[in-house]
């Protein structure tokens, strides 16, 4: 399997007292778009958080294969300088760290990025344009005071910069006004068109899909995977919601 | 979980190296240990002072004896004996204007400070003080002409035209009789800086003074008395540190700060004693109508400190502003505040302090606000902040309040918090280590107050804070 990008194996976590992902198994190859979509509640946030290494979740079983190496115990920076990206639902605050140092220090973590503090500035300025943003954001600390649509503009900022293999966008829609998607829909097209990455999109509704080549879709209902299918099985689910896959998981618990 | 404390403190401590360096005591005049007569007058005939100062010190000496501690008042002082605490310890040098005229072993510790290059970059003047004696002064010169008077207390009171002027203050503020330490001070007091900035003149850039307890065992009890007439402005910058021993070193300083009609004072401080280090000062400013006062504080340092500055809002439309951090990490234990009293009218007051505790560290912060009678339209607003690093560090927010007139407007605000296992995961996942993500919150926390700080202060906050949490995570 190790010519895949991501392979989830057989994967079972959840929290001290409560089991939430069963026996997930997914693998996505370098530059593809997969779509993982479900109802609200079916562990799909939280098998992105699993990929990324999220210490609140235990891997009970399975494992994480990612660029050829095992990665199911490894801490969430290692995953991050590898070339996992999560996109979060909510982004933290971080009150007193300026946004721009803040990013002079993440980029300078991984020395495939070296640049001059010239460079770098010159590079932020571009990205920041390419999103819609002011420019006197980048003087302000992390996330703090900004809007929702704000917020993920600067997780997008932050996917640009850093250029990951794989970029998991949780939710990255949910609550966006028509034109922050547009500009959050134009960030993800630069970062599959500049830095040829992967990505997996975490979401429940079909929107942000509309302008993206999806190659696969995965459904996720209680916590398993129940359908995988191509790109059109979005269409399939705008039609006719989850119910055909909430009854199938519930048939498959029975058997 | 206590042998991991240990373990942690340890490494924090290799890790100070760039405060935790001595230099042999030898050939210096160290006065016996503990508290007599004979010392004080000695202390006094070396320095060759005027009647009343003597007078003044054993006065304060028969005072301490006197007055007993105030029970229960915050963490245990009980490692420190006096009778083991070398109240005077003098370099065999005398006060130098010129660097290279400072002996080798006292250069070489103040340069590893930084603080000749400070001066040459940014500052009006510096004093700095080894054990009891000031060894270096200098001003620049323009700003001596505009009539600024930077120097240490002994030397102004050797000159004819000062003498009066620091008899006049001196004491003024802090009365001996304050507190028992405030009397120990009066007895035994040594360096420190006496500045005068005439009506009208601003002083564009900082004056500074940095006070180092090289000498183990012993105290630093330095004095210092600002006057800054009406409608002058000065900044002045203080910097503590000193080596670790195991012996109990003791700090018990005064500043007296008076703040005329329309003035504006800054007086900020970067304290760094070692953990060893009993922090019992006293500093207190009163403030002259459309005056204003702004405090800017960062304390790391200290094994106990008892630290609680008061400004006196005397005349209308006063202001002071208090910012100020403290961090507490093990073995220390810091009880520190701020107290503000408004006399006039209309006059403001801004407290805003954060707290940092860490590997069994305990921090108390006291603020009192005292409005008075007269003070109509008063109006003081209280913040503070606390950051947790751990389950075994504490933290302790006491807010007095005394209000007597019906129109003031007083609020205070306290926050206790944790760093979020959420934070920490963002950062983590955007590529920074547990250590740095914890650094950069904590670095965050305190931007507040290193904003205030000019540059160079601002980045050795920023060290400090480093230092802490890379012992931290060990």
């Amino acid at each position: 399997m190790s010519h895949k990008l991501l392979s989830v194996q057989g994967i079972c976590a959840g929290t001290e007292d409560k089991p939430i992902l069963h026996d997930v198994s997914m693998e996505l190859d370098s530059k593809e778009t997969h779509v993982l979509m479900g109802p609200n509640g079916a562990g799909k946030s939280t098998l992105g958080r699993v990929i990324m290494g999220d210490p609140t979740y235990d891997v009970t079983s399975g494992g994480i294969v990612f660029d050829g190496e095992d990665i199911t115990d490894q801490a969430a920076d290692k995953r991050s300088l590898a070339g996992i990206f999560l996109s979060y639902q909510a982004p933290v605050e971080v009150p007193g760290v300026p946004l721009y140092s803040y990013l002079r220090t993440i980029t300078q973590k991984r020395p495939e990025l070296k640049m001059t503090a010239r460079k770098f500035r010159n590079r932020v300025g571009e990205i920041a344009e390419q999103l819609d943003m002011d420019s006197s954001f980048l003087t302000r600390e992390l996330n703090v005071g900004f809007s929702g649509g704000e917020k993920k503009k600067i997780e997008m900022l932050q996917l640009l910069l850093l250029r990951p293999k794989l970029a998991i966008l949780d939710e990255t829609d949910s609550g966006l006004d028509v034109d922050a998607l547009s500009v959050v829909s134009r960030g993800i097209e630069a970062y599959r068109s500049e830095c040829d990455g992967a990505l997996l999109i975490i979401t429940h509704n079909t929107r942000i899909l509309e302008r993206l080549t999806v190659d696969r879709t995965h459904v996720m209902v209680q916590g398993r995977l129940v359908a995988e299918g191509p790109g059109s099985l979005i269409d399939d689910i705008d039609a006719h919601g989850f119910v055909q896959f909430e009854r199938a998981s519930e048939d498959g618990g029975a058997a | 979980m206590s042998e991991r404390t240990q373990k942690r403190s340890q490494v924090a401590d290799v890790d100070r190296s760039l405060y935790d360096f001595t230099y042999s005591e030898e050939g210096y005049e160290r006065y016996d240990d503990g508290l007599t007569p004979e010392i004080v007058r000695a202390i006094s005939a070396k320095k060759d002072e005027p009647e009343w100062m003597l007078n003044m010190r054993l006065a304060a000496l028969d005072t301490y004896h006197a007055k007993e501690m105030a029970p229960n008042w915050g963490p245990s002082i009980a490692g420190l004996d006096m009778d083991h605490i070398s109240t005077y310890v003098s370099p065999r040098t005398n006060q130098a204007k010129n660097w290279d005229d400072v002996p080798d072993d006292i250069k070489n510790t103040f340069e590893r400070l930084g603080i000749p290059e400070a001066e040459r970059e940014s500052l009006a003047g510096v004093g700095a003080q080894y054990d009891s004696e000031i060894v270096y002064h200098n001003m620049r010169e323009d700003v001596a002409k505009s009539g600024v008077v930077y120097t240490t207390i002994e030397d102004a009171l050797h000159d004819p035209e000062w003498e009066p002027v620091v008899r006049q203050y001196f004491g003024k503020l802090i009365p001996p009789a304050d507190h028992k330490f405030a009397a120990l001070h009066y007895a035994v007091w040594s360096g420190g800086s006496f500045v005068y900035v005439p009506a009208g003149v601003t002083v564009d850039y900082p004056l500074q003074s940095y006070f180092r307890l090289n000498a183990e065992g012993a105290g630093q009890f330095e004095h210092t008395l600002i006057i800054v007439e009406e409608g002058a402005d000065l900044h002045f910058i203080e910097g503590c540190s000193a080596p670790k021993y195991y012996e109990a070193n003791l700090h018990a300083g005064a500043v007296e700060l008076f703040v005329k009609d329309g003035a504006r004072l800054r007086y900020s401080t970067i304290e760094n004693w070692s953990k060893n280090m009993y922090n019992l000062n006293t500093k207190r400013a009163r403030v002259g109508a459309d005056a204003k006062m702004e405090w800017v504080s960062g304390s790391f340092g200290s094994h106990v400190s008892y630290l609680y500055p008061t400004t006196i809002l005397q005349g209308d439309r006063g202001q002071c502003e208090f910012t100020g951090i403290t961090f507490a990490g093990a073995t220390q234990d810091l009880d520190t505040g701020c107290k503000v009293i408004l006399n006039g009218a209309d006059t403001t007051a801004s407290v805003d302090t954060k707290s940092i505790s860490k590997d069994g560290g305990c921090n108390t912060f006291r603020s009192s606000v005292v409005v008075g009678r007269k003070a109509a339209n008063a109006r003081a607003t209280v913040s503070c902040q606390s950051l947790m690093l751990d389950d075994i560090s504490r933290s302790d927010t006491i807010p007095a309040m005394d209000v007597r007139n019906a129109t003031a407007n007083v609020g205070h605000e306290a926050t206790i918090g944790r760093i979020s296992d959420d934070t920490i995961l963002y950062l983590m996942s955007r590529g920074c280590s547990e250590a740095e993500a914890r650094t950069m919150v904590v670095g965050g926390f305190a931007n507040p107050v290193s904003k205030e700080l000019p540059l160079e202060y601002a980045v050795e906050m920023n060290n400090l804070i480093k230092l802490e949490m890379e012992g931290a995570i060990g």
